[in-house]
C-alpha cells in the first residue's frame, strides 16, 4: 500500500512536470548568420540576442512561454542559408526567422520566406532592395536603410560650399547604392555640385596608396567615403600619411559605428562627419540603460551597433508575438503591420507602407578622445523624413 | 610627371607583399609539386604574429626583429605542417595533396578566430618611418620607399641561395627531375621539408612586413590567395624572377588602373593573367611542363570498366531508397538530399573532364553558376516558363564551355587550370560589375519552379531524375567510344595523336560536356533555391568540386559522387557545430592521411585485401 502510494505520488509529480514543461515549451526563432565568415559582426549581434533573452526569458517569457533562439551558421553563403531555413521551419520547428548581414543572403532568404509563406525579419542586411525592389509580404527589416543614412550626409554636406566630391566605395551592390543615394540626395538640394573622380575598390581588397593617389590627382573640395573594416583603416592610414584629409571635408557612411572606429585607435580620423553609434555619449533613458546592461552582462566588453540590433530583434520580435497572441503566421504577419516596439532607441514603428522599420540614425563629427576615435556634436535622426516618398516607395515594391 | 612617378613608387612598394608570398609558393610548387592553397593562411598567421610580437618588443629593433621572428615561426609552423599533413601523402595522385592544404586552411582559420578573436587589428606603423617625403612634389611614404629598397634585397637573397649554395643546387635540380635527385642519393624528405620551412617563412615575413600598411583580419588568408596564384603563373611556376616581375608587373598595373579605369578593380590582374598565357603559355619565365609527370607519379592507372551485376544491384537499391524518401523522411530531408544531389551532379562534370581525361579545371563554376544564370535571366527577363528556362541552362553553359574550351585546350597542366581560373573570375567579375542586368552581388531572386515542380517532393522527385540522370549519362560516356579516346588523350597525347586522334577536339568535346553538365546542375540549384548569387560562380565553388573528386578518388569512377554526398553531408551536420571549420579541417586531413586514394580508391583497395573484391589481373 505504502509503495502503490509512493508510485502514485511520483506518477503525479511526473505528470505535472510533463504538463508544465509542454505549457513552456520555448517559441523557437530560427536565426541564420554568418557567425564565422564575419566573425566581428556576428559576434556583439549575437552577443545582444542573448542579453535581450536573459531579459525577456527572467521576466516571464513571452505569451508564457520562454523565447529560444536557434543560432546557425551558413558561412556567409545564400546557398546553404536557404536550406538551413527550410530545416529551421520545418524540422525545427521555428516559428519565423530572422538574422543576416549580408545583403545577398539576406535577399536570399527574403525571396524564400516569399515563396513558402515564412516570416522573416531581415536584420541587418544593408541592401534596400530587400524591402523596396524585391520586397515581399513576409519579409520585414529592423535596420536604417542606407539611402535613409547617405541621405542625411547629403543633407550636412550640401550646407558647406564644397562643390567638388569624390567619392570611394567598395565595388559591390551596397557601395554602388550607397554612392547613388548620396548623388541623388546631394543634387536635389545642391545641383552645382560635381563629382569629380568616383573610386571602387575591391570589397576588402583596396590598394589604399592608389586609392588616395587618384582622389588628391583629382583635386576634391569634399570626399565621400563608403569604405570599412580594413579597407577603411587603410584608406585612412594611407589618407593620413599622405595629408589627403587635410583641409576637406569627409563624409563617412557607418564609419562611426565602433566596428569600424575602434579598430583605428588613435589613428581615426577627426573632423569626418559620419554616422554610428555614440553610446560612450548617452547620459539617460533606454539607450543609456542598454549600454549599462550590455556592460554588465559582458564587463570585457563594450557595445558595438551589431549589439545593438540583436537587442533590437529580439525586442521586435517579442513585441509581435505579444501583439500577434500566437505563434501562428498569419496572426504574426498582421501583427507586424505597423508594430510598434519600445527600444534603446526609443520608439520604432515597422512600416505597413513598405515593412521597413523606422529605426534611425545618429551622426555627428568624429574626434579622437584618450586615443580611442569616438563622435561628438551627435544627434538621432528620425528617418522618416529621409526616406523616398510613399508614392515612389508603392512603385518600387513589386504588387502583391 | 610627378604624379606618374609616385604612383609607380606606390606600385613598386605593393609588390613587396605579393613577391614574398609569391616566391614561396612558386618555390613550394618547383620542388614538391605541391599547389599548396594554405599559402594565405601561412601570410595570415604571419601578419597576426607580427601585430603581437610588434606591441611586445618596442622601437625600431623591436620591429623589424618581430618581422624576422614571425617569418621563422611561420616557417616553424610550415614544417609541422609538412611533417604531419603532407609527407603521409606524397606519393597520392598528382594534386592530391591540395586536399589535405584545403583542409589546413580550415583549421587555422578557427585557430586564428579562437587565439587572436575576431576583431581586426590594425598594424602598428614602422618606427622613424611614419612621415612622407616629397619627390617631384608628391608625397611618397617613407615605409613605400623602405620596403621598394627591401624587396630587391631578398629577391637577391633568393637569388644568390639558388643560384650559389649546395641548398640551391639541389632544389633545381629537383624542380626539374625530382626522381632523378632522389636516385642521386638525396634525402628528399628533408629536402621537401626544408623548401616548405622556406616557403612557409616566406609568407609570413610577407604577411608581417605589410602590417604597416594594414594589418591582421581573419579574411587575408583568401583574400590574397588568388592573387598569389595568378602572380606565380604568369611568372612562371617555380621561378623566383619570375615572381618578382609579375608581382611588380601586377602591381603597378593595379595602381595605373585604380586610376584610369576604377571600374577595373575586380577584374584586370585575371585579365592579364588570361593574355599572358595565350601569349606566353608558360608563364614569362617558366619552363615548359616535363611531359609524362602525370602518369609517373604513384602506382599505374586501373583500366576501367563498366560496374559489375554486383555494383548495380547496390546503386539500384540505393535509387530505390532515394525513391522511397519522400515516404517516409521529412520535408528537411527532401531538400538537404535534393541539395547533396545537385552538388553530386556539378563533381561528376568535373570528374568526367578532369579524371578521365586528364582536364585541371579550377574554373568549373563558372559553367555551374553560368548555367544557373542563364535560367535565372530569362525568367527575370523574357518571362519564360520555368522549363524552357531549365532546359537553357545546360545549352547556355556548354556553349560558354565551347568558347572558354576552345582557349583553354591550348595549354596544360597547371596553366591550364589557371586559365580556366581565369575565364571563370572574367564571368564572375562581369556578373558582379554588371549591376543593370544581373543585379551585381544582390542577383536575381524570385526564380521557382513552375507550379506542377513547386513542392518539395515535387522538387524532389525532379532533381532526383535529372540529377541521377546526368550521373549515369556522364558515366555512359566514359564508357562510350569518347570516353576511350578521352582516355587515351590523358593517358599520352603523344600516341594518341599518332593513332590519328585529333587530341584537342576530343579534349575541346569533353570540356563542352562537362560544362554543360555543370550547367545542368546549375538550373537544378537555382530553381530549388529560387536565387542566385554571384558567389556561385566564385573560385570558392570551383574548389569545392575539385576538393571532392579528389576527396571521393580521382581514379575512380564514383569518386566526385561519393566525395560530393560526404562533403555536403559532413558539413550539413558539422555546421551546427561552435568551431565547426576546425572540426572540418581536421576531418578532411584525417581522410587524406587514411585514405590517400580517395575514399572510393581506399575501400577498393581495402576491399580487395580481406577478399571482398577480386583484385583486378595486372595488378598481381
Amino acid at each position: 500500500m505504502k509503495h502503490l502510494k509512493t508510485l502514485v505520488a511520483a506518477a503525479t509529480a511526473l505528470l505535472t512536470v510533463a504538463g508544465s514543461a509542454h505549457a513552456a515549451d520555448p517559441i523557437k526563432i530560427g536565426e541564420i548568420n554568418h557567425y564565422k565568415r564575419l566573425a566581428a559582426f556576428a559576434e556583439p549581434y549575437k552577443k545582444g540576442i542573448e542579453l535581450a533573452l536573459g531579459e525577456i526569458n527572467g521576466a516571464g517569457g513571452v505569451l508564457g512561454r520562454p523565447l529560444e533562439f536557434i543560432f546557425r551558421d551558413d558561412n556567409g553563403k545564400p546557398g546553404d542559408a536557404v536550406k538551413i531555413a527550410e530545416e529551421l521551419m520545418t524540422r525545427d520547428g521555428a516559428v519565423m526567422l530572422t538574422g543576416t548581414i549580408l545583403s545577398n543572403v539576406g535577399l536570399a532568404i527574403s525571396s524564400l520566406a516569399g515563396e513558402k509563406g515564412y516570416i522573416y525579419l531581415a536584420a541587418e542586411p544593408l541592401a534596400d532592395a530587400i524591402v523596396w525592389e524585391s520586397g515581399n509580404a513576409y519579409t520585414f527589416r529592423l535596420r536604417t536603410s542606407t539611402y535613409v543614412q547617405a541621405a542625411m550626409l547629403a543633407e550636412e554636406a550640401a550646407k558647406t560650399d564644397a562643390i567638388r566630391y569624390a567619392t570611394i566605395a567598395p565595388n559591390y551592390a551596397y557601395g554602388t547604392a550607397a554612392v547613388a543615394a548620396f548623388k541623388e540626395n546631394l543634387k536635389k538640394l545642391k545641383p552645382e555640385v560635381e563629382f569629380v573622380t568616383e573610386q571602387w575598390p575591391a570589397l576588402f581588397k583596396i590598394d589604399a596608396g592608389a586609392e588616395v593617389q587618384a582622389i588628391e590627382a583629382a583635386k576634391p573640395d569634399a570626399i565621400y567615403n563608403v569604405t570599412f573594416g580594413t579597407d577603411l583603416q587603410k584608406f585612412v592610414r594611407e589618407g593620413n600619411t599622405r595629408g589627403l584629409f587635410d583641409g576637406r571635408k569627409v563624409y563617412g557612411l557607418l564609419t562611426g559605428e565602433p566596428e569600424y572606429l575602434d579598430p583605428l585607435g588613435d589613428e581615426a580620423p577627426e573632423g569626418w562627419f559620419v554616422t554610428g553609434y555614440p553610446w560612450y555619449g548617452f547620459t539617460e533613458g533606454p539607450s543609456k540603460a542598454f549600454v549599462d546592461a550590455y556592460i554588465a552582462a559582458y564587463p570585457d566588453e563594450t557595445p558595438k551597433i551589431g549589439s545593438l540590433v540583436g537587442y533590437m530583434t529580439v525586442q521586435s520580435i517579442a513585441a509581435a508575438l505579444e501583439k500577434a497572441g500566437s505563434t501562428d503566421t498569419k496572426a504574426l504577419l498582421a501583427a507586424f503591420k505597423d508594430l510598434k516596439v519600445d527600444t534603446p532607441m526609443g520608439e520604432i514603428t515597422y512600416r505597413g507602407l513598405d515593412h521597413q522599420s523606422t529605426m534611425g540614425a545618429y551622426v555627428g563629427t568624429t574626434a579622437v578622445k584618450d586615443g580611442k576615435g569616438v563622435m561628438v556634436d551627435w544627434e538621432y535622426k528620425n528617418p522618416v523624413p529621409y526616406m523616398p516618398s510613399d508614392e515612389e516607395i508603392k512603385k518600387m515594391r513589386p504588387a502583391e | 610627371m610627378g604624379l606618374f612617378v609616385a604612383q609607380l613608387l606606390t606600385g613598386l612598394a605593393n609588390a613587396a607583399a605579393l613577391f614574398l608570398v609569391a616566391s614561396g609558393l612558386s618555390l613550394i610548387f618547383g620542388v614538391t609539386r605541391i599547389v599548396n592553397f594554405a599559402h594565405g593562411s601561412l601570410y595570415m598567421l604571419g601578419a597576426y604574429f607580427g601585430v603581437t610580437l610588434m606591441h611586445m618588443l618596442p622601437g625600431v629593433f623591436g620591429f623589424w626583429g618581430s618581422i624576422l621572428l614571425s617569418g621563422l615561426i611561420v616557417g616553424l609552423i610550415g614544417i609541422v605542417i609538412e611533417i604531419c599533413v603532407l609527407r603521409p601523402v606524397y606519393r597520392a595522385p598528382e594534386l592530391f595533396q591540395l586536399v589535405a592544404t584545403f583542409g589546413v586552411i580550415l583549421v587555422i582559420q578557427d585557430l586564428t578566430l579562437m587565439i587572436w578573436g575576431a576583431e581586426d587589428q590594425l598594424g602598428p606603423r614602422a618606427p622613424g618611418l611614419k612621415s612622407v617625403v616629397r619627390i617631384l612634389g608628391e608625397p611618397v611614404p617613407q615605409y613605400d620607399l623602405a620596403l621598394i629598397a627591401i624587396t630587391p634585397v631578398i629577391l637577391l637573397g633568393l637569388w644568390w641561395l639558388i643560384a650559389k649554395t649546395r641548398v640551391g643546387i639541389l632544389v633545381r635540380a629537383a624542380t626539374q627531375d625530382r626522381e632523378m635527385v632522389g636516385a642521386l642519393g638525396v634525402n628528399q624528405s628533408w629536402l621537401f621539408t626544408g623548401v616548405f620551412f622556406l616557403g612557409s617563412m616566406l609568407a609570413g615575413l610577407g604577411g608581417a612586413i605589410q602590417l604597416p600598411k594594414g594589418g591582421a583580419d581573419l579574411l587575408m588568408d583568401l583574400n590574397i590567395i588568388a592573387a598569389v596564384f595568378v602572380v606565380v603563373v604568369i611568372g612562371g611556376m617555380g621561378s623566383i624572377p619570375g615572381a618578382f616581375v609579375a608581382a611588380v608587373l601586377i602591381s603597378v598595373l593595379n595602381v595605373f588602373g585604380v586610376s584610369y579605369l576604377p571600374q577595373s578593380t575586380l577584374v584586370l590582374m585575371y585579365v592579364v593573367m588570361a593574355v599572358v598565357l595565350l601569349v606566353r603559355p608558360y608563364g614569362l619565365f617558366g619552363r615548359e611542363e616535363k611531359a609524362g609527370e602525370h602518369g609517373q607519379v604513384g602506382e599505374p592507372e586501373r583500366p576501367i570498366r563498366p560496374a559489375g551485376m554486383r555494383g548495380r544491384m547496390l546503386v539500384a537499391a540505393l535509387l530505390a531508397a532515394l525513391a522511397l524518401v519522400p515516404l517516409f523522411g521529412g520535408n528537411f530531408t527532401q531538400v538537404l538530399i535534393t541539395d547533396i544531389l545537385i552538388f553530386c551532379l556539378f563533381a561528376a562534370s568535373l570528374q568526367f573532364m578532369l579524371s578521365t581525361g586528364g582536364l585541371v579545371s579550377f574554373g568549373h563554376a563558372a559553367y555551374f553558376g553560368g548555367g544557373a544564370y542563364a535560367a535565372a535571366l530569362l525568367v527575370t527577363y523574357a518571362g519564360s516558363p520555368m522549363e524552357l528556362a531549365f532546359l537553357f541552362a545546360p545549352l547556355a553553359a556548354g556553349l560558354l564551355a565551347i568558347i572558354f574550351g576552345w582557349f583553354c585546350i591550348r595549354l596544360s597542366g597547371v596553366y591550364f587550370a589557371m586559365l580556366t581560373l581565369a575565364f571563370s573570375q572574367l564571368v564572375w567579375s562581369l556578373v558582379f560589375q554588371w549591376y543593370d542586368v544581373t543585379g551585381g552581388d544582390d542577383g536575381l531572386v524570385n526564380i521557382w519552379p513552375a507550379e506542377w515542380l513547386s513542392g518539395t517532393t515535387a522538387f524532389y522527385y525532379f532533381t532526383l531524375i535529372v540529377g541521377v540522370g546526368g550521373i549515369i549519362l556522364l558515366r555512359h560516356l566514359t564508357h562510350a567510344p569518347l570516353g576511350y579516346t578521352l582516355r587515351a588523350t590523358r593517358d599520352s597525347a603523344r600516341q594518341a595523336e599518332a593513332t590519328g586522334i585529333n587530341v584537342k577536339r576530343v579534349q575541346w568535346v569533353a570540356f563542352a560536356t562537362a560544362g554543360a553538365m555543370a550547367g545542368l546542375a546549375g538550373g537544378l540549384f537555382v530553381f530549388s533555391k529560387g536565387s542566385i548569387f554571384p558567389n556561385e560562380l566564385e573560385i570558392g565553388k570551383s574548389f569545392d568540386a575539385l576538393i571532392v573528386v579528389f576527396l571521393g578518388g580521382v581514379k575512380t569512377l564514383s569518386g566526385g559522387v561519393v566525395g560530393a554526398a560526404f562533403m555536403e553531408s559532413a558539413k550539413d551536420w558539422l555546421t551546427r557545430l561552435e568551431y565547426w571549420r576546425l572540426v572540418l579541417g581536421l576531418v578532411i586531413i584525417g581522410v587524406v592521411i587514411i585514405a590517400p586514394d580517395g575514399i572510393v580508391g581506399t575501400l577498393r583497395k581495402v576491399s580487395e585485401r580481406v577478399g571482398l573484391r577480386r583484385s583486378e589481373e595486372f595488378m598481381k
